[in-house]
């Protein structure tokens, strides 16, 4: 009964989740998910880039939503929009346009399903590869990089007073979270993988009292909605990327529960 | 001037921004173990001036030159996102690492410890400063900025935590620049003050502040007066003090 792609299913669901955890608490409390939201977007136009010019993919997502994620920031200082009508504009005009250049790519098969929503049986073990080794070096980088970037989420301008540098890893903060997308797309999707970063971290909220212990519950929610939505996933014939979301939300669920408990209390 | 006593010092500094000076020719000067208070109406740009000396802003006019890198900040304002669980414990570790004697003794200083295991969102007005002024006070700092650093402490706890700052002024032998409202208390603990309204007013010792003309149009006879009577009663205080501030000038 154990196809050797369950395993390898439930292997990258792992390394996914053991990054979506920690990243995810960041991008819920730098208030991030818009935008997180919107290099996701970008994937699917590092996606047909790949094909189109016969590179590799997980590299062609990373170095689009960066340039998404630069792009941002520069129209952020020169423009008179607000943050999210620009983050708006960017995230739907490359879905759009990655769209666009799909219709003129009509002679190769192409499953935008796939991309959009993730296709677990397409995992092979290079993306194994990529997964655990890209999974491994953000959270290296992000162990690095943790108290600054903690003491500039707090306050900015506290931390860049007393020499945290907040500006520096700000950047390879959003570096990290490009990483991050190009590594899981093909298992969450487009459209699915802010959920994963979100959905965990908002249960975690709900249960935890400090920091470390939000961190800890967040990995946990992750890994217990890639495990079971993985599981449903194969026993119902469910697509994996919307079934991990699907249990991420139901112990979001539950997680208010115990809240609405502790208010009564 | 020796250069090793000095912590930091503005030359002719300033920010232009949006067609107009935020502030401008601001010269200043810390040193080890004094006290400078900002004193000025709002929008005088007090805070602007401690956060050109932090190196706050990327674009300046004139010259700031910065002895030390163990600097302290209680800004003025501090939020707390709701989405971010935050103890009192965690947040003294925020920007330094500390032993947990240290993060006791600093929340016994400023008369918190009892609050170690609160969340800062459950906290008062009062009790949040007193948290940040003893997170800035843990790391033992060379330069402690303070913003307004007493705001919403009861009357009490507002001396006794000037008094507080003053003591750890001497003890850490550390350069403090204070932002405060409170004349006439903040008067008490202060070597120099720089009165400023858009550009350095008038400063000098408290008691030349006090009796200089500008400050007088700036704040009031009445309040000049209150200030004038307080430096009367503890003049043995500052008249030493007042010999340093000369050799400054």
């Amino acid at each position: 009964m154990l196809d050797d792609f369950i395993v390898r299913a439930i292997i990258a669901g792992i390394g996914i989740a053991l990054v979506t955890g920690p990243l995810g608490c960041f991008v819920v409390w730098r208030r991030l998910s818009f935008f997180g939201d919107t290099l996701a977007h970008s994937a699917l136009l590092g996606v047909l880039i790949s094909i189109t010019l016969d590179i590799n993919v997980s590299l062609t997502i990373f170095v689009v939503a960066s340039l998404v994620a630069i792009l941002l920031l520069r129209l952020e200082r020169t423009t008179n929009l607000a943050g999210d009508s620009l983050l708006g504009l960017i995230s739907h005009s490359s879905l759009a346009i990655g769209l666009v250049i799909l219709g003129f790519l009509s002679f190769i098969r192409f499953d935008v399903m796939g991309v959009l929503f993730g296709d677990i049986l397409s995992v092979n073990s290079n993306d194994l590869l990529v997964i655990w080794i890209g999974g491994a070096l953000i959270l290296v980088v992000l162990s690095y990089i943790w108290k600054p970037l903690f003491a500039s989420t707090v306050n900015y301008e506290l931390a860049e007073a007393e020499g945290m540098k907040p500006e520096r890893v700000n950047a390879i903060f959003t570096i990290l979270l490009a990483a991050l997308i190009a590594i899981s797309i093909k298992m969450i999707g487009v459209l699915l993988i802010t959920g994963l970063l979100i959905i965990p971290t908002a249960m975690a909220r709900n249960l935890s009292d400090n920091p470390r212990q939000m961190v800890i519950l967040s990995i946990i929610g992750g890994l217990l909605s890639v495990l079971i939505g993985l599981y449903a996933s194969f026993e119902i014939n469910t697509s994996s990327g919307p079934s991990i979301v699907v249990v991420a939300l139901i112990l979001f669920i539950l997680s208010l529960m115990r809240i609405r408990k502790k208010n009564y209390e | 001037m020796n250069d090793i006593e000095t912590l930091i010092r503005l030359t002719n500094a300033g920010i232009f921004k949006n067609k107009k000076w935020l502030v401008r020719d601001v010269d200043l000067e810390i040193k080890r173990g004094q006290i400078v208070t900002l004193i000025g109406p709002n929008g005088s740009g007090k805070t602007t001036t401690a956060k050109i000396a932090l190196g706050l802003y990327k674009t300046i006019s004139g010259r700031v030159e910065r002895n030390t890198t163990k600097i302290s900040y209680v800004p003025q304002k501090v939020s707390i996102d709701w989405t971010l669980p935050l103890r009192v414990a965690d947040f003294m570790v925020l920007t330094q690492n500390l032993k947990v004697d240290d993060i006791d003794s600093a929340l016994n200083l400023t008369g918190v410890q009892h609050l170690k295991d609160s969340n800062l969102r459950d906290l008062s007005g009062g009790e949040f400063q007193r948290v940040l002024l003893a997170r800035a006070i843990a790391k033992k700092p060379e330069l402690l900025v303070l913003d307004e650093p007493v705001q919403g402490v009861d009357f009490t706890g507002e001396v006794a935590l000037y008094s507080l700052i003053k003591t750890i002024c001497e003890n850490l032998n550390c350069g403090i620049l204070l932002i405060s409202h409170d004349l006439h208390v903040v008067m008490s603990a202060t070597d120099y003050v720089v009165c400023l309204n858009g550009h350095v007013c008038c400063c000098g010792t408290p008691r030349d502040v006090a009796e200089s003309n500008p400050y007088k149009q700036l704040f009031g006879e009445k309040s000049a007066k209150l200030l004038s009577i307080y430096e009367h009663n503890h003049d043995h205080i500052h008249s030493s003090d007042g010999n340093i501030i000369k050799e400054v000038e």
